[in-house]
């Protein structure tokens, strides 16, 4: 019992929430209780929310901005998609081929990490951003220009769709696995060394930071399970093609890492999930001429949720009302209700909104230490 | 107490035309407090990031212990055991104090954890991160910042940055400990202190200290024997006393 008490269990919180998320959809999905679009848009999240989290492995804790992810997702579609095209005759469309299909796709993905990992090594910051951006680019247009027998070409590449509705069952077992491995990563001797690396380079060699190594290993680890990925999404469709991976799409992956907070892997999960199920909803809601609209109302929400965030004018209102607070108020005794301080109530309404402080443009404060130049211990 | 742990050899660098530093010759004997003076510009950083391996020599070489370190990677430098603190505080702001430390103890043989281990929480993984905390604890508590342990290292005052900067290369179990304008800052009070504990460091861990210092009141107290450099070479050198009534130095200090 000591031991169960010695537990942190905010660290695995997110495990035991996407498991019974799984277990609880998956007892819908065999009783009939899930409608097939529904189940669509899970193997969806699921697969966005592996993409976010790996990527917030490269910008969250390593600290490098990274603008190619659909590239390494798109390695992982392709070659994966691929491999079980051709091996679907010969193991039939089930469980093995799908395994040896994610191991050559992660294992691809895993080598063009290792490949954008050596510049950047030496690039920093928009110099990075720019040369990953290129890299999606290019590995995109490269599919794009293959002979149709390869790998499809501009129609695309022809791939097994994995027709059981328990698909997204396996794409929440490797989200697990991806939680599993990047958590085990950043909460290791060798996590505190990559964000080591993040919080001051110079500081972290001459520390004695192995930081060539590290980084490496970051964004292979991160490629890897972006192939993942890509190949989980090869198995959705009966098409794979390029168009899908473009910026747009790596961009979309970032902004669910920065919104759900940069370095925390739960902020991420949130973000991804919602985000994704968001932009389904939005595109069947808003049809026809209006179409149009969905991008709008995506950005317009990116952009509230951002001032909610940082802007100090805020500041009182997420104070009161957080998680924290609320899983406080349920877990307070009911006994103890009369002490219990109004600041942390969430029946509380607040009486005034502060609108000089609304009005203000302070709240364009940037909580970003502005880039210092170069260092150099000149004296 | 003769035995030499750190030496250089014509040492020197160049940016383009400009002689950065050249030819200087340290001798820096184990167990002693050695200091590095001279007017703002004169190239004592530089020394400390040739030695380091920030920057490469362009001229001469050095010597820990016997062994040439010219032309290795900063990272190896610090294998082979210099630590150094930086004169604008470096730390690793978004973490904990402890956390802090515990990454200066990331290469020592007794926390070995491959990435293996970590991934698949093997046994050793536990073992090793519970050492590594109760280590930095202790490291910590020679600085008297294990109240602070788990405050962000960004939230310090001043004085005790600069403590946890020398906590920090200290985990790493250096023989040379290169410390930056340590006293940089500070009060007289805490001038003092810091001047105690880098004694104590000296006695308790068989350190040996090459310290930048503006602060001669300090350098007087505390050094062995110092080397005075202006315009990147060295204008006198041996016994504090002696080297600092050096009429060359007065004149690079105050002029003639």
């Amino acid at each position: 019992m000591s031991k169960l008490a010695n537990i942190k269990w905010k660290h695995y919180i997110n495990y035991i929430v996407v498991g019974i998320f799984t277990i609880v959809t998956s007892i819908l999905a065999f009783s009939g209780g899930l409608q097939q679009s529904l189940i669509y848009k899970l193997e969806e999240v699921a697969i966005n929310i592996i993409l976010a989290v790996s990527l917030s492995l490269v910008v969250g804790f390593l600290g490098e901005l990274s603008l190619g992810h659909a590239g390494f997702m798109c390695v992982g579609a392709y070659l994966g998609g691929k491999a079980a095209a051709l091996l679907v005759p010969v193991l039939g469309n089930g469980i093995p081929t799908l395994l040896i299909s994610l191991l050559i796709g992660g294992i691809c993905a895993g080598l063009c990490g290792f490949i954008i990992g050596i510049p950047a090594l030496r690039l920093k910051g928009d110099y990075l951003a720019i040369t990953t951006l290129a890299f999606g680019e290019i590995v995109r247009t490269i599919f794009q220009n293959t002979s149709a027998e390869t790998f499809g070409g501009a129609i695309g590449l022809k791939t097994p769709r994995f027709d059981k509705h328990y698909f997204f069952i396996i794409c929440f077992i490797i989200v697990l696995l991806t939680l599993a491995v990047v958590q085990n990563l950043i909460r290791s001797k060798h996590g505190r060394a990559i964000t080591a690396i993040r919080d001051n380079e110079i500081a972290a060699r001459a520390t004695g930071i192995n930081v060539t190594s590290y980084k490496l290993i970051g964004f292979i680890v991160s490629a890897i399970f972006a192939g993942l990925a890509g190949v989980l999404f090869s198995y959705t469709q009966n098409n794979v093609s390029s168009s899908t991976f473009d910026y747009n799409y790596s961009i979309e992956i970032l902004v669910m890492v920065v919104l759900g907070g940069m370095g925390s892997i739960n902020g991420t999960i949130i973000s991804a999930a919602l985000i994704t199920y968001l932009n389904k909803q939005l595109a069947t809601v808003l049809t026809g001429d209006l179409a149009v609209l969905k991008d709008l109302v995506y950005a317009l929400i990116l952009i509230v949720i951002v001032i909610y965030n940082n802007s100090p004018a805020f500041k009182n209102f997420r104070d009161k009302y957080n998680l924290a607070n609320l899983i406080k108020l349920i877990t307070r005794n009911r006994a103890s209700k009369g002490d219990a301080d109004d600041t942390r109530r969430w029946d509380v309404v607040p009486t005034k909104i502060k609108m000089d402080a609304l009005l203000s443009t302070d709240f364009v404060v940037n909580d970003v230490e502005p880039d210092k130049p170069k260092e150099k211990d000149n004296e | 107490m003769s035995e030499i742990v750190l030496e250089t050899k014509n040492l020197g660098i160049s940016f383009g035309g400009l002689h950065a530093v050249s030819d200087v010759n340290l001798q820096v004997k184990k167990g002693e407090i050695y200091g590095l003076i001279g007017p703002n510009g004169a190239g004592k950083t530089t020394i400390f990031n040739l030695l380091t391996g920030v920057y490469q020599p362009t001229e001469g070489t050095f010597y820990l212990n016997g062994k040439e370190l010219k032309k290795m990677s900063q990272e190896r430098i610090n294998h082979h055991g210099i630590a150094r603190t930086f004169q604008n505080i470096r730390l690793f702001n978004n973490m904990t104090v402890r956390r802090n430390v515990m990454v200066g103890l990331h290469n020592r043989k007794e926390f070995k954890c491959s990435m293996f281990e970590s991934l698949f929480r093997l046994p050793r993984h536990f073992k090793v991160e519970k050492q590594m905390k109760k280590k930095a604890v202790e490291i910590l508590e020679i600085f008297g910042l294990e109240d602070e342990r788990n405050s962000l290292a960004c939230n310090l005052p001043y004085g005790k940055q600069r403590k946890l900067e020398i906590a920090r290369a200290l985990a790493t179990e250096p023989k040379l400990l290169l410390l930056d304008e340590p006293a940089a800052g500070m009060n007289p009070n805490e001038t003092e202190d810091l001047r105690r504990t880098i004694e104590l460091l000296r006695d308790k861990f068989d350190l040996t200290i090459l310290l930048i210092e503006h602060d001669l009141k300090f350098v007087s107290e505390i050094c062995d024997r110092i080397t005075v450099l202006n315009f990147g070479t060295t204008i006198a050198g041996g016994n504090t006393k002696e080297a600092l009534s050096d009429p060359e130095v007065i004149k690079a200090y105050i002029g003639k």
